[in-house]
């Protein structure tokens, strides 16, 4: 494994994508579920399916932002033994093999900050990870992790709500990395579906603020959805409906079937097209 | 006796909320302009005499304070030490300290316009409380509570449906208290505009656990007054039970910073700490970050959150208020478990000495009374805290004597 990146991986890619003239597809999948090896099979698959940015779900017990699909999806992952180190050797495998599509590991704060925040940016960053998104640690909260991911290069990806008014985005981006994530329902993930219009706007006000690539995600569920939001903004983020697919993959006692992977992976290329279709 | 403390214990939060490391605010960027306007309703609220006084007329004619601090001769005779007094928590409007908090955070949600409000329950009693207060007010109620809560506490889930309240059953995770918070959470995310999260104890994101202790600081600020009535001095000792810690905090926050009061915190301590069965988040638990601050949790070596285990409903949830976390680091109070049994037998001797039957909860805290009078001398004054009456646990009590109702 020789993998040493002196630029991070998401610059690159979004670099790419703006010379190629379309927005990112960013998948969402939970490490583990409903197995490890399941997971991983899906992982490799992700880039060939198309998918140009990863995020790597990183169970919890608690994940009070998201809706049914992903809480049943950390659900079984926790069951079938997925952890913060089982989540990391993922990463590790599939970075074997890709040097180049970006990873961002997305999660709660408190299995970090059980592992030791140094200790985790250290090996996050040795697995070959990008980005982070910890929905419960908002800038206010942030420094005492964003040292330690500043020293390894890894970006800290806030997310932005429509809740999030004018005084409080300098707080917000003053910390922000990689890309912004606009949550585009006032809701938890896999709930709502997002309005173009609205987006639209906000996606707009945001550009006045920030430079960084800007994803919108939470409410986009189908192919023709992810085509109109990676135009709007330079990314889309498919979480639940991903998820939901593998969910409806599995056998009665919600163990993998020879189904699972090459239906995550088909939906993922359904997305694909949509958004390789819709060019600037 | 009662030298100040050189420095105090009762100017936390800092601004941001934190106690020592604890507190702070760990929510979704979604959550964090809402809380940032409550904490400025509070703020503003705080600073209004008008608030106050309307608070204050709410607590006397409607929740009955004061609350009696009332002096066991009984218990105290059979035990044969100290001096114990019972701050009657449970005579107020509902039967337990949850409504101090209901009614100060509905006038804030008043004030705020908000017409909606939300709140998380265990035993059911803050979702009692919180029911009654909308009812009031004519506020549209949703309580959220975990499936195998509603199941043990049956009488207080009919009590908030007679009030008009939706219960609605949350039934992920182990389907108790916490699992409700998650969901309370969620549905805040989903309703930013026009709801009020009126949370139970002093736990969650700042301005919260800051802003529950204010308004449950009249158990203590009475306490004061009346032992002084009663005995002419200070308390020697304060023992509560701790589940979210607000009828302790309550009751301590007015003491911490007479030095010569000892302050005693009950957990649950479930089957008993070694067996893991329990919710004794500072005696066996660590620091961690749930639900909106950075607390002593009941969690695993992957920071993933344990269930928590107590037969009473009110003290089963794996985390504690971030204050009572810093009084622990600090050593300022004393934190000790006791174990389902040794509730429950507390719960028949009180009740036989007293003629008062008691909330399982604040049971936690008489048995802890009942092990510790009998050590210290007879000029020892010492209060407990009754949080609650019993009536609530009657089932629960039955089942575990083996007896069909
Ligand atoms: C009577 C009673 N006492 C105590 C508690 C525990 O809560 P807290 O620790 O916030 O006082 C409850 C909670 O439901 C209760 O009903």
């Amino acid at each position: 494994m020789s993998t040493v990146t002196v630029v991070n991986r998401l610059e690159i890619r979004f670099a790419d994508l703006k010379k190629a003239g379309r927005g990112a597809l960013v998948t969402y999948t939970m490490a583990g579920d409903p197995d490890h090896e399941t997971a991983l099979a899906i992982m490799k698959g992700l880039p060939a399916a198309g998918a140009d940015v990863i995020e790597l779900g990183m169970p919890f017990s608690d994940p009070m932002a998201d809706g049914p699909a992903i809480q049943l999806a950390a659900q079984r992952s926790l069951a079938a033994g997925g952890s913060l180190s089982r989540t990391l050797d993922t990463l590790r495998a599939f970075r074997e093999t890709d040097h180049s599509t970006p990873v961002v590991l997305m999660g709660y704060y408190n299995p970090i900050y059980a592992r030791g925040v140094d200790r985790f940016a250290a090996e996050a960053a040795a697995a070959g990870a990008d980005g982070l998104i910890i929905v419960d640690l908002p800038p206010e909260e942030a420094p005492e992790l964003t040292e330690h991911l500043n020293a390894h290069g890894i970006h800290l990806i806030f997310l932005t709500a429509p809740t999030t008014d004018a005084r409080r985005l300098p707080a917000v981006l003053a910390q922000a990395g990689g890309f912004l994530y606009y949550v585009s329902i006032t809701g938890i993930t896999g709930t709502a579906s997002a309005d173009e219009a609205a987006v639209k706007d906000a996606v707009a006000a945001l550009r006045k603020s920030t430079d960084l690539p800007i994803a919108v995600g939470f409410g986009i569920k189908t192919p023709a959805q992810a085509a109109a939001f990676a135009r709007i903004g330079d990314a889309a983020v498919v979480g639940s409906a991903v998820v939901q697919t593998l969910a409806d993959s599995l056998d009665e006692v919600r163990a993998a079937t020879e189904k699972t992977v090459p239906a995550v992976l088909g939906f993922v290329a359904t997305l694909a097209e949509g958004v390789r279709a819709a060019r600037r | 006796m009662s030298h100040q403390l050189a420095n105090s214990f009762r100017t936390g939060a800092d601004e941001r909320g934190h106690f020592g490391i604890h507190g702070g605010r760990f929510v979704a960027e979604t959550l964090m302009p809402l809380i940032l306007d409550v904490e400025k309703a509070y703020a503003e609220a705080q600073a209004d005499p008008a608030f106050q006084a309307e608070l204050d007329g709410y607590l006397k004619t409607y929740v009955g304070r004061p609350s009696p601090l009332y002096f066991a001769k009984r218990m105290t005779e059979e035990l044969g030490g100290a001096k114990i007094y019972f701050k009657r928590e449970d005579l107020n409007h509902t039967g337990a300290h949850k409504i101090n908090n209901c009614m100060g955070q509905i006038l804030l949600a008043r004030r705020m316009g908000k017409k909606r409000i939300i709140a998380e329950t265990g035993a059911g009693q803050h979702g009692v409380a919180t029911a009654t207060v909308c009812a009031l007010f004519g506020l549209q109620c949703v309580i959220y509570m975990g499936a195998t809560d509603i199941e043990r506490q049956q009488p207080n889930v009919f009590r908030m449906k007679l009030l008009g309240a939706e219960v609605r059953p949350v039934t992920s995770g182990a389907a108790t208290l916490k699992d409700a918070m998650n969901d309370a959470l969620r549905d805040w995310v989903a309703n930013v505009h026009d709801t009020y999260y009126l949370i139970g104890t002093v736990a969650g994101p700042h301005p919260y656990p800051t802003m529950v202790r204010d308004f449950q600081c009249v158990i203590g600020d009475e306490t004061k007054v009346q032992m002084q009535e009663a005995e002419g001095r200070l308390p020697d000792s304060l023992i509560a039970a701790v589940g979210g810690g607000s009828n302790a905090m309550g009751l301590f926050h007015p003491f911490l910073d007479d030095a010569s009061v000892r302050i005693i915190g009950v957990e649950a301590a479930g089957h008993g700490i070694d067996t893991g069965k329990h919710a004794a988040s500072l005696t066996g638990g660590k620091p961690g970050v749930l639900h909106g601050n950075r607390t002593y949790l009941l969690q695993d070596e992957d920071g993933q959150i344990a269930e928590a285990h107590s037969i009473s409903a009110g003290l089963d949830y794996p985390g504690i208020g971030p204050e009572h976390s810093w009084l622990h680091d600090m050593k300022r109070a004393e934190y000790v478990g006791i174990t389902d049994d040794e509730a429950l037998d507390a719960f028949h001797r009180f009740t036989r000495w007293e003629g008062i039957i008691p909330a399982l909860e604040s049971s936690h805290a008489i048995a802890q009374a009942i092990k510790m009078a009998p050590t210290l001398p007879q000029d020892h004054l010492m209060v407990v805290n009754l949080s609650g009456r019993g009536d609530k646990d009657v089932n629960t009590v039955a089942r575990a004597m083996g007896v069909v109702l």
